[in-house]
């Protein structure tokens, strides 16, 4: 058997070894990789700069576990950015899970901050429906959510009382792992109610969102962990979305050798077969 | 960190890794992983839609006064008869309920938000259009989208034959299906690898951090 049958008989077993190792090292040895900011993360953060002191964004929690490395740290970095700003916050969940996992993020970011529950953030729960949930807060946020997640009525904290409607927000943002989410954000936040929208997704659903977002019917986009790591680069905040950027770099590489090796190898065998 | 959560974390770490072994080949560790999995996660989302769900939009609309829920709990009732073969035919009522809802309220949403806005934002890139300037670049790139778009429409267009100029055109937007496909498994490919990357540093800093814990290292 010579070198390219070899190549060609590899065991798959070989390959995810290499990507693992691959991975760990990088992240094993904290190598860190700094990106460049491109226009769809820019624009969120531009748009956000923008945005006045007691002005009111709504962020959507709208992923599970299962989408966690990429879409918890770009919450991360969104709601330190917002706090930053003293910027006011009202978060929801379109995903059961969503409520749980942001809060992990509000308790850490709110306590940094001086942020009190209420005052400077309310959180608002989940809520099935999806889209349906979306259309209701157009006419009446309380028509949605008449508590927060903890039960309080809307009208008895002080943020919520000139925050009625979902036009009421400077910015809607959805952190999407699927559906519901962001797609649906777009069809009914911005396109009925003209809310400017933005949002980040994994990286399987970027390349549908982009259009969105070239057609200007989103203002921003954050794609997968490379996503993420551009944002915490832009407010100079390195996190865990950084942390992966290496890792993801060279396995990337990596996977580029092993079509390259593996189509070579196809040809070569093809010919001799010949 | 407190004991309950290194405990938490010492378990994940080691259910992780029996998950990974799938990867070598199919063993006990991995199926014990995935059973675990199934089930929790199965009595998660009951319990979790019962205080979350029923309790809030049934139970308590209900003590309030509000007895309009009972249409959809009659209906999702219907769904559940599913399983009983002499009266399965009811759940058609309660799919047939959802299903023309939803199918009503997304046509136009559908319409406006992927068809005419996507439709006029291609269109609107012609309103700057020159080939000189800084807009140059700008306008070749609207000239390209334009191109593609509609060869990639002539290649779903099936009323004639895909034979001289017409075949060329749908070979062309075959070739930027292809290409875009291509883009897709690209992010694909990077979120796999994220979810690869969650899970190292998982290993990394909770489960690793969890042991010194529990170890008083």
């Amino acid at each position: 058997m010579n070198f390219w049958e070899k190549i060609n008989n590899l065991d798959r077993r070989i390959v995810y070894l290499i990507i693992g190792l691959t991975v760990l090292i990088p992240l094993l040895f904290n190598i860190i990789l700094e990106v460049e900011p491109t226009k769809p993360v820019q624009d969120i953060y531009d748009k956000i700069d923008s945005l006045e002191k007691d002005d009111v964004v709504l962020v959507s929690f709208d992923y599970a576990a299962s989408s966690l490395p990429e879409l918890q740290p770009m919450g991360e970095a969104l709601i330190q950015h917002l706090f930053e700003k003293d910027i006011k916050v009202v978060a929801m969940a379109l995903w059961p899970v969503g409520v749980q996992l942001s809060d992990n993020i509000f308790n850490v970011k709110s306590e940094e901050y001086n942020k009190k529950y209420g005052i400077d953030y309310v959180h608002l729960g989940y809520k099935t429906g999806g889209m349906v949930v979306i259309d209701s807060m157009g006419s009446g946020i309380e028509d949605a959510f008449p508590t927060d997640k903890n039960g309080n009525k809307l009208n008895e904290l002080k943020l919520m009382r000139n925050v009625n409607k979902l036009d009421d927000f400077a910015l809607a943002i959805s952190l999407s792992a699927g559906d519901p989410g962001l797609r649906h954000f777009v069809m009914v936040a911005h396109d009925r109610y003209g809310v400017p929208v933005a949002g980040g997704c994994t990286a399987v659903s970027a390349p549908q969102f982009f259009a969105y977002y070239s057609s200007g019917q989103m203002l921003g986009l954050m794609g997968g962990l490379r996503g993420a790591a551009e944002y915490e680069s832009i407010i100079e905040k390195l996190g865990t979305g950084s942390a992966g950027m290496a890792a993801q770099n060279y396995a990337h590489i990596m996977i580029i050798i092993f079509i390259i090796v593996g189509n070579i190898s196809m040809v070569v065998l093809k010919r001799k077969k010949k | 960190m407190e004991f309950i959560e290194a405990i938490g974390f010492f378990i994940g770490g080691f259910l992780t890794l029996f998950i990974f072994s799938f990867l070598y080949k199919d063993n006990p560790f991995y199926k014990f992983a995935e059973h675990l999995f199934v089930g929790t996660s199965a009595a998660y989302w009951l319990v979790y839609m019962y205080h979350n769900v029923i309790i809030p939009d049934v139970v308590k609309e209900f003590i309030s006064g509000n007895y309009w829920p009972v249409i959809p709990v009659i209906l999702g009732i219907f769904m559940l008869f599913r399983l009983i073969p002499s009266v399965s035919h009811f759940s058609r009522m309660g799919i047939a309920f959802s299903v023309g809802i939803m199918a009503g309220y997304n046509i136009i949403l559908q319409l406006e938000t992927n068809i005419v806005r996507q439709v006029g934002a291609t269109i609107a890139r012609f309103n700057n259009f020159s080939l000189t300037g800084s807009n140059a670049a700008f306008s070749v790139n609207s000239i390209i989208i334009l191109l593609v778009v509609l060869s990639a429409l002539v290649y779903f267009f099936f009323s004639v034959e895909h034979k001289g100029t017409i075949g060329g055109i749908a070979k062309f937007g075959m070739w930027m299906l292809m290409i875009t496909f291509g883009a897709s498994f690209g992010y694909t490919v990077m979120a796999r690898i994220s979810l690869l990357i969650g899970r190292v540093l998982y290993l990394k800093d909770s489960w690793w951090g969890s042991i010194e814990y529990l170890l008083g290292i």
